[in-house]
């Protein structure tokens, strides 16, 4: 193809990733080094249905508003969100590192702040939700592809709901059953014989609920990628396979895997991504006290009851960014390696 | 500040029979547009003002719970948006802080004839927003379960403590107490309360430097972990919604929940029997030998957009009018302890009335406490299930308030 048709063809796609993804990602960026501007305070009286009056400071709207026409981007921070307590905590990762506590201990400590604590949850999840998500679509895909005919798509609509369901209600409903009075939770307390057995109380149990939930909520992404890649696994292959006496097993350990594994690259890229930004199951579980996400902090900044936290929000995304960049280099690298510079 | 399913059912009813009266709210022509929280008073109040719609007055409303992110935006851009914004004690801040609401004096004096001297919200003298009804925690007691433990109705926590205890050893019900202790916005809630009944300052005077980190704060935390262990192991999972959801199935013997919750509380569509026949209120408890209720007191109401015309502003503030007129508060005495005039309290009303009268503290509208209660949202999650003790627990909530407050220009 000649450069200026191959040019001619890519660039609406050029545009458009400029346009809606390289450009929010800058503004976010310059957000992150801004904060608000010192607000004027003033002493003013407020009289309250049935609290009376009472002097409290409130905010000169006017000077501020000044301020703010003046210099809309707000006062420049530098990298001051990045470093504080709410997000990357130099200061106090300093001072637990420098008092010599033990390792448990210092480790409790940085676990105690807020982003790290985010984070570990937020890392645990991906990096157990995806490859688990992925072995159970490959086995539903693998149980799918042997289904007779008739049964295939009443079967393979119902292993996709999971993906149909908004990850919020699906959460919710799910929420609901495992209360105590709902059919799993009450299921479990009778298995278990232990009529106090909670999944939601302690922190273990939330985790372990959250990533089963996960797994069954993305492994139908799997099995759709997996189940399409099956009907291209040549049959001569597996037919030869056959023939010289190789199991079924055998099969798809040395002929369907490596025919799958450049899909197998691919999902565990998009699932990783996904999985890394969990936000929905912690609110749909109301699971914030045990267990929160980068993208749970984000939803916290801008959801505050009155004022919205862009720098820290913008922070906290940059840094995301930043850990699926991380993440995925392993899998990129392999994926340079493999292709890039096969033609 | 919450909503249930009913009021989503009783909303459609309401909206059914209003379009047929069409009111004459003597307003001769312009636009009125409602933002507003979504739960059943604040429906009641916009079909209500619904009904000055005209050939000449447009009127159009967005109710959701989303309304305190829309609004800043909303009125900031001119002409704004909405011309109406519904307000609280904490919503109404940042339309203060950002100059974006107008003074209603002359609207008043113009206007306002059926309105109480104290539905007016006044800074520095001036009426920047009109309260329609007041809110508050307050208790829920199943007066069938303390009669069986020989309890008297219990005026403070030391009692409620008390209580759970006897409740609990003479096997009445398993879990006796429950709160909105879902680590999130109620949980700093419950911890405002609570602070408020020991008498705590959130603030140092004047400025934003945080002042809960002292022996009030402890006792406060003490106290909220100490009833704890008389709710269901899930209890950091429960939301004021699924706290009455347990509270309506007879799960909960005593809960300190929201007033404008009380009429779903004992409606005998959803709640078994016993709870609907046996379920009392009363004002907030006090705490700690202390004389104030331990619970905010909350108010809803509305403010008027700067960025409007004047009309515009006249007809929104008349259609509003319309909205709580004495018969709209007379009509519906259960959906809210109305502030307005000539309303006579319902049975559950009588929580919210008492805990004002016993002398409870307004949740405090002073421009950071927004972020003191997020910090605090995230904050005490790990103390309250048991994990963390309170120094801990406090710098942590500390810090974080610090480097919000810094972060929106309260603190250098």
């Amino acid at each position: 193809m000649p450069h200026r048709t191959f040019l001619a063809f890519i660039l609406p796609s050029i545009v458009a990733m400029l346009l809606f993804i390289a450009t929010p990602i800058m503004s976010i960026a310059v957000q992150s080094l801004y904060i608000e501007h010192d607000k004027i305070l003033v002493m003013s009286e407020t009289c309250q249905p049935l609290g009376g009056c009472v002097k409290e400071t409130r905010v000169d709207a006017e000077a501020t508003a000044k301020i703010r026409h003046d210099h809309p981007l707000g006062k420049f921070n530098g990298f001051g969100i990045y470093t504080d307590h709410n997000h990357l905590a130099f200061a106090d990762i300093g001072k637990i590192v420098t008092s010599n506590l033990g390792f448990n201990e210092t480790a409790a400590r940085i676990y105690d702040l807020p982003f790290y604590r985010a984070l570990v949850f937020t890392l645990t999840y991906a990096l157990t939700v995806t490859p688990l998500a992925m072995c159970l679509g490959f086995v539903i895909a693998l149980a799918v592809n042997a289904v007779p005919k008739l049964l295939k798509g009443p079967v393979i609509f119902f292993s996709l709901l999971p993906m149909v369901v908004t990850p919020l209600i699906g959460s919710l409903v799910v929420y609901w059953m495992i209360n105590a009075d709902g059919i799993l939770g009450a299921a479990i307390q009778l298995i278990t014989h232990n009529p106090d057995l909670s999944l939601k109380a302690s922190p273990t149990m939330t985790w372990v609920t959250l990533i089963c939930y996960g797994i069954w909520t993305n492994a139908p992404f799997s099995f759709v990628v997996f189940y399409s890649g099956l009907q291209t696994v040549p049959s001569d292959t597996l037919e030869s396979a056959m023939i010289d006496g190789a199991s079924r097993l055998q099969r798809v350990r040395f002929v369907v895997i490596p025919t799958l594994l450049p899909l197998a690259v691919f999902v565990t890229l998009v699932q990783l991504m996904d999985n890394f930004r969990v936000l929905e199951p912690i609110i749909g579980f109301n699971a914030a006290a045990n267990a929160t996400s980068l993208s749970y902090s984000i939803f916290i900044a801008l959801n505050n009851q009155s004022a919205q936290l862009f720098s820290s929000a913008a922070a906290t995304s940059v840094l995301t960014i930043a850990g699926v960049l991380i993440l995925m280099t392993p899998v990129l690298m392999k994926t340079a390696r493999e292709f890039g510079f096969r033609t | 500040m919450k909503f249930t399913l009913k009021a989503m059912l009783l909303l459609g009813t309401i909206a059914l029979t209003s379009t047929a009266a069409l009111a004459d709210c003597g307003i001769a022509s312009g636009s009125v547009r409602i933002l507003s929280n979504d739960f059943e008073a604040l429906k009641i109040v916009a079909a209500a003002a619904e009904e000055c719609a005209s050939a000449t007055v447009k009127f159009s409303k967005n109710q959701t719970s989303e309304h305190k992110n829309l609004q800043v935006p909303a009125l900031t851009s001119n002409p704004a948006e909405y011309t109406i914004a519904m307000v609280a004690n904490n919503s109404v801040v940042p339309l203060l802080s950002g100059g974006l609401i107008r003074p209603l004096d002359d609207l008043v004096a113009k206007y306002g004839k059926d309105l109480e001297p104290n539905q007016l919200i006044k800074i520095d003298g001036k009426t920047m927003a009109i309260a329609f009804m007041a809110n508050s925690q307050h208790l829920f007691y199943r007066k069938d379960l303390l009669d069986k433990a020989g309890i008297a109705p219990p005026k403070s926590y030391e009692d409620v403590l008390a209580a759970a205890k006897t409740l609990q050893e003479k096997g009445v019900i398993k879990y006796p107490l429950g709160a909105a202790d879902k680590a999130g916005w109620d949980l700093a809630a419950e911890f405002v309360n609570m602070y408020l009944g020991y008498g705590g300052e959130f603030f140092e005077p004047g400025s934003a430097k945080l002042a809960i980190n002292n022996e009030k704060g402890k006792a406060t935390l003490a106290t909220m972990l100490a009833l704890t262990k008389f709710m269901s192991p899930d209890y950091l999972t429960y939301g004021a919604d699924e706290l009455n959801k347990d509270f309506q199935g007879g799960k909960i013997a005593i809960s300190n929940n929201w007033g404008s919750l009380a009429g779903a509380a004992v409606d005998a569509k959803v709640a078994t029997a016993d709870v609907v026949a046996n379920t009392m209120f009363a004002g907030a408890p006090t705490v700690g030998g202390g004389t104030t209720p331990a619970a905010a007191l909350w108010w809803d109401g509305f403010s008027i957009a700067k960025n409007i015309s004047d009309e515009d502003a006249a007809a929104s503030f008349q259609a509003m009018m319309h909205g709580i007129a004495p018969d709209v508060a007379a009509k519906n005495p259960s959906a809210a302890t109305w502030l307005i005039k000539g309303y006579k309290p319902g049975p559950t009303a009588v929580g919210v009335i008492q805990t004002a009268a016993g002398g409870a503290k307004p949740y405090p509208m002073v421009p950071y406490m927004g972020l003191l209660h997020t910090a605090l949202s995230t904050g005490l999650a790990d103390y309250i299930k048991g994990s963390q003790d309170a120094d801990k627990a406090m710098a942590g909530v500390e810090a974080a308030y610090n480097a919000a407050a810094k972060e929106g220009g309260f603190l250098k």
